[in-house]
């Protein structure tokens, strides 16, 4: 994924808010990275961006090689097609579907990706057995542990292989313990699957786990060339 | 994968209670649209029984039912003379209170001649009355059964004959006796009385009055010609089928009509809004898995779906349990409540269209919902 030059502001005149100025990042498949930044310094705001459910104001992105985003204009008129083919999402707290069982959960991705709910089921078993809550495909997402619940998460995010998944606090709801445990179990899976990561956290025990951090700062990302950008900053 | 369906399944019991609420609120409607169908059916069901073509009453009146009437009873025959009336019968109506099993009962008696119109319609069971006197026909409504015996005024009757939904328009059920028995009963002093006005010398009133009489006329006959024909004599009015139907629906259950048809459209539209609310709330309520949904890649069409397929459900299931609530218990009303088909296939169309309608509310706040709102807290 490659982001370049994304800006984005909130109103205008004397309301004007720049949430993000300027800012360009690469992330390469198999890496894992993570955003950081106090409350307000547009974290959110690009993940959303790069998740292709805001509108920057500005910028350039490309995404698994295909320019998706020019001068601040979508190339597709399809995003949801777009996140649907090539993003998984991690969510602060699971966000499973209350009224679906834990394969269902996952299966649904491929469902509306076209897959017979077979196949969709099949696959979703696969995923599960593989992030190790095989044993609990059937259980509601009620009846789930919090770690069991973020692994099913986990597993819907990878359904339809995506090349980038965008986890927003994905160890917030958990002990640093499980926290640590997601997270290599993140890793494992972008080497595996060629994908690459993009975690907002502010979990300073995880620090360790992540290949570059990316620091924003009121809307900026300290030092613009990603390869400036290491864990020290 | 129906969305729709694992959502009701997951919280069955609460869509449950809330389609049974529903269906008690769509019972009631019913309710008021079947007693409002019984008021007026009930209204015309002693007008229509006779199956006649025209009323001959007292001059200025609009009776026998708006407005009193009384005519001598010989008026029968000059009415049978005129040339396109077939059959013609001396009839009366008044409402007497019995003593029945230790209560008072209400009872519309209705006099008639036996071999003329104005007698009963189809029995459900028994006979037709076969003596001069004493003998009676009875609406089931009145709690009377076949043989048991009853005293109207100084004398006792015997219910040889039952009827099924014959009541007068304040619902009081009616019952059939001779001509000469309802004059009786009508027109004759208690003992006492009586002795008191031979005392004074005014001799014994005239039995021989009536308060209308009904005529059937040849099948290509005008009504309304025949009408103008008797109003030229000036001393009655005469009044065809039609426009008797017309005043009893139009005048003498007007307002209590009006109220019940007001009522139960004030019910339906607080039925509708409860409906509207519902399904919104429902709605409401997953606006974060609507959201995740739709970050997850979810298309428009598959959360519309998921809406509208629950409101439906909910007002499908709602009007069924109403419906079958109200027919199994309206029987059980004190008046009849009558559930035409197409005022139940009206209201459940109504119920259709306010859910798709209320949907539309929900579905518009799913759709403006941001995918993003799925993340975060």
């Amino acid at each position: 994924m490659r982001a370049e030059s994304i800006s984005k502001h909130f109103g205008e005149g004397d309301t004007r808010v720049d949430a993000l100025r300027d800012v360009s990042l690469e992330v390469f498949p198999r890496q894992v990275v993570a955003l950081l930044g106090p409350s307000g310094s547009g974290k959110t705001t690009l993940l959303n961006i790069i998740g292709c459910i805001l509108d920057p104001s500005a910028g350039s992105m490309e995404l698994d090689g295909e320019l998706v985003l020019r001068d601040g204009r979508w190339q597709s008129s399809d995003l949801r097609r777009l996140r649907l083919d090539k993003i998984g999402f991690i969510f602060q707290f699971h966000n499973l579907l209350p009224f679906l069982d834990a394969t269902d959960n996952v299966a649904i991705v491929l469902r509306l990706a076209g897959a017979d709910i077979a196949t969709a089921r099949e696959r979703a078993g696969e995923l599960l057995d593989d992030l190790e809550v095989g044993h609990r495909k059937n259980a509601m997402p009620a009846k789930l542990s919090g770690g069991e619940a973020q692994r099913v998460a986990i597993a819907r995010a990878l359904a339809n292989s995506p090349r980038i998944i965008l986890a927003d606090e994905p160890t917030a709801a958990l002990d640093s313990k499980r926290a640590a445990i997601v997270m290599d179990l993140l890793r494992k899976l972008a080497i595996e699957r060629n994908a690459a990561i993009i975690a907002v956290t502010h979990d300073e025990k995880i620090f360790d786990r992540f290949d570059r951090i990316f620091q924003l700062r009121d809307g900026r990302l300290d030092g613009s060339d990603p390869a400036d950008l290491d864990r020290s900053a | 994968m129906n969305l729709a369906y694992h959502d009701i399944r997951h919280s069955f019991g609460r869509f449950l209670l809330t389609c049974v609420g529903l269906g008690l609120l769509l019972g009631v409607v019913l309710a008021m649209i079947g007693i409002y169908r019984g008021l007026v059916v009930d209204a015309l069901t002693i007008a229509r029984a006779p199956a006649i073509d025209l009323w001959v009453v007292e001059a200025n009146t609009r009776g026998p039912f708006a407005e009193a009437s009384r005519i001598p009873g010989d008026i029968r025959e000059s009415i049978a003379r005129i040339v396109d009336v077939t059959a013609a019968g001396s009839i009366t109506y008044q409402t007497v209170e019995a003593e029945h099993q230790g209560d008072k009962l209400r009872l519309y008696v209705i006099g008639y001649e036996l071999t003329r119109p104005g007698g009963p319609p189809e029995l459900a069971e028994g006979r037709d009355i076969a003596r001069s006197h004493y003998e009676m026909v009875a609406d089931r409504s009145t709690g009377l059964t076949l043989g048991e015996r009853i005293q109207l005024g100084r004398h006792i009757f015997t219910i040889v004959g039952l009827t099924r939904h014959q009541v007068n328009s304040g619902g009081d059920p009616a019952v059939y006796i001779t001509l000469s028995d309802a004059q009786k009963l009508q027109f004759d002093l208690a003992p006492p009385a009586a002795r008191v006005q031979l005392a004074r010398g005014a001799g014994s009133a005239n039995l021989n009055t009536i308060n209308a009489v009904v005529a059937r006329l040849h099948p290509n006959a005008s009504p309304e010609s025949t009408a103008a024909t008797i109003r030229r004599w000036k001393h009655l009015a005469a009044i065809t089928q039609e426009e008797q139907e017309l005043i009893l629906s139009r005048s003498l259950v007007d307002r209590a009509r009006r109220q019940i048809g007001l009522f139960t459209s004030l019910l339906l539209v607080v039925s509708a809004v409860i409906i509207a609310l519902i399904i919104f709330t429902m709605t409401m309520e997953k606006l974060k898995q609507i959201a995740t949904l739709k970050l997850i890649g979810a298309p428009d069409r598959t959360i519309i779906g998921m809406i509208v397929q629950q409101a439906l459900a909910l007002g499908i299931i709602g009007f069924a349990t109403g419906a079958t609530l109200i027919a199994t218990i309206k029987d059980y009303f004190p008046r009849r409540v009558i559930l035409e088909p197409d005022n139940v296939a009206a209201l459940g169309l109504v119920v259709l269209v306010v859910c798709l309608l209320s949907s539309g509310l929900g579905v518009r706040a799913a759709l403006r919902v941001d995918p993003a709102t799925a993340l975060g807290g």
